[in-house]
């Protein structure tokens, strides 16, 4: 166990030496492009002392603004069949205005990555999991199809696939009769890079959104939910959410 | 009288389907009538593992493969089914799959339902820069 840690560390450290000395990586002190605590090799497992986590800050998206939806859409390889009623849909945006006051909010929505989701309590075959990090999958080899979990996921952020699918992206298997959702681009996040919506949103200056890992203190996402007021959308649910939304 | 030579008639014709039923296979055989799966390999070098191996245990390396990928993230290269098609799909059509794709031609002489394109890609990515 201690020898893990060392290793850890000593990899960590060597890492962030490298990072620094490539330049352009470190944008800023506590931000950085790639999240180094996040770094294990392709035949680790996925390890629980990580949580992946997002966070949005709503103050900086803008309205109509569909960047990110975009990005998720070409990355994943989400197309329209012809059909919006019945689209899959991995992210939407959704537009909030406070009658009262007037003020008005853009933000994207998808699968909140709950720690405790009730997707994966429902599933009857056990295709909707949690993945060790936090993340929420759908098993497509095992799904049934069944929708279950669509029915019990508070944030509409399941659809299921009505049409054939080809041209897929080799990352990102994808079907017919399948449900399916965010995942945070698991196929990106396990070679340390960043979520397609992310990592638009970020290219294109909005800088809306944070990905990383909110059990590392060190991490950006963390010492911001740390120092800002967030919030996660129904959170009366008690599911913990890992995304969370700032000014909302 | 009559009879006893209806039954040697039907006996000797049952014989004779008994005796063509047997003969069926071979004669498909001796006649090629049944094509053969073509296995065209494009990519010189070895697979990961000798031909008998991979023709008998390709479907659990895949199937283990599959969950550690799925379910932990282990995301070794090797027996991956995005570097089998990386390997295999033909330099003509770029797919595996196709009459006479690596993947398809097989099982189509094996008569063993191919599962796996109905999700995953039967073509590598191009390289459009991103990172495998």
């Amino acid at each position: 166990m201690s020898a893990d840690a060392n290793d850890g560390i000593s990899r960590r450290g060597f890492l962030a030496i490298s990072a620094a000395t490539l330049g352009g990586v470190v944008l800023a002190p506590g931000i950085r492009l790639i999240e180094i605590a996040g770094a294990r090799a392709p035949e680790q497992a996925a390890s629980d002392k990580v949580r992946w986590g997002l966070l949005i800050d709503t103050n900086k998206c803008a309205s109509g603004c569909e960047d990110c939806v975009k990005a998720c859409a070409l990355e994943n390889g989400v197309k329209s069949t012809g059909h919006a009623r019945t689209d899959p849909q991995w992210i939407r945006k959704v537009e909030l205005k406070d009658l009262r006051s007037g003020r008005t909010h853009s933000v994207p929505v998808m699968c909140q990555h709950c720690e405790h989701p009730p997707c994966v309590d429902v599933c009857p075959t056990g295709a909707s999991f949690k993945r060790a990090d936090g993340v929420v999958l759908v098993d497509r080899h095992i799904c049934i199809g069944c929708r279950y979990c669509m029915m019990a996921c508070p944030y509409k952020a399941r659809a299921i696939v009505f049409q054939d699918v080809t041209d897929q992206n080799p990352d990102v298997p994808r079907g017919k009769g399948c449900v399916e959702g965010c995942t945070l681009c698991v196929h990106r996040i396990d070679h340390d890079r960043q979520p397609a919506c992310v990592e638009a949103c970020t290219k294109a200056g909005h800088n809306a959104m944070i990905f990383g890992d909110l059990n590392d203190p060190q991490s950006e996402i963390a010492q911001r939910v740390a120092k800002y007021a967030t919030t996660q959308i129904r959170a009366d649910l008690k599911l913990n959410p890992g995304v969370r939304y700032q000014g909302l | 009288m009559k009879s006893n030579g209806t039954g040697a008639l039907a006996g000797r014709i049952a014989r004779a389907i008994c005796l063509l039923a047997l003969l069926l296979p071979v004669l498909a055989f001796a006649s090629d009538r049944v094509p053969k799966p073509v296995i065209s390999i494009d990519k010189p070098g070895r697979c990961v593992e000798d031909t008998e191996t991979m023709r008998l245990e390709h479907p659990d390396m895949l199937k283990h493969q599959r969950d550690q990928t799925m379910r932990e993230g282990i995301r070794t290269r090797q027996r991956s089914l995005k570097e089998c098609v990386g390997c295999h799909a033909s330099t003509k059509t770029g797919s595996v799959l196709g009459e006479k794709g690596f993947c398809q031609s097989c099982h189509d002489y094996a008569s063993v339902r191919l599962d796996c394109f109905g999700c995953h890609a039967s073509k590598p990515k191009l390289a459009t820069g991103a990172k495998p």
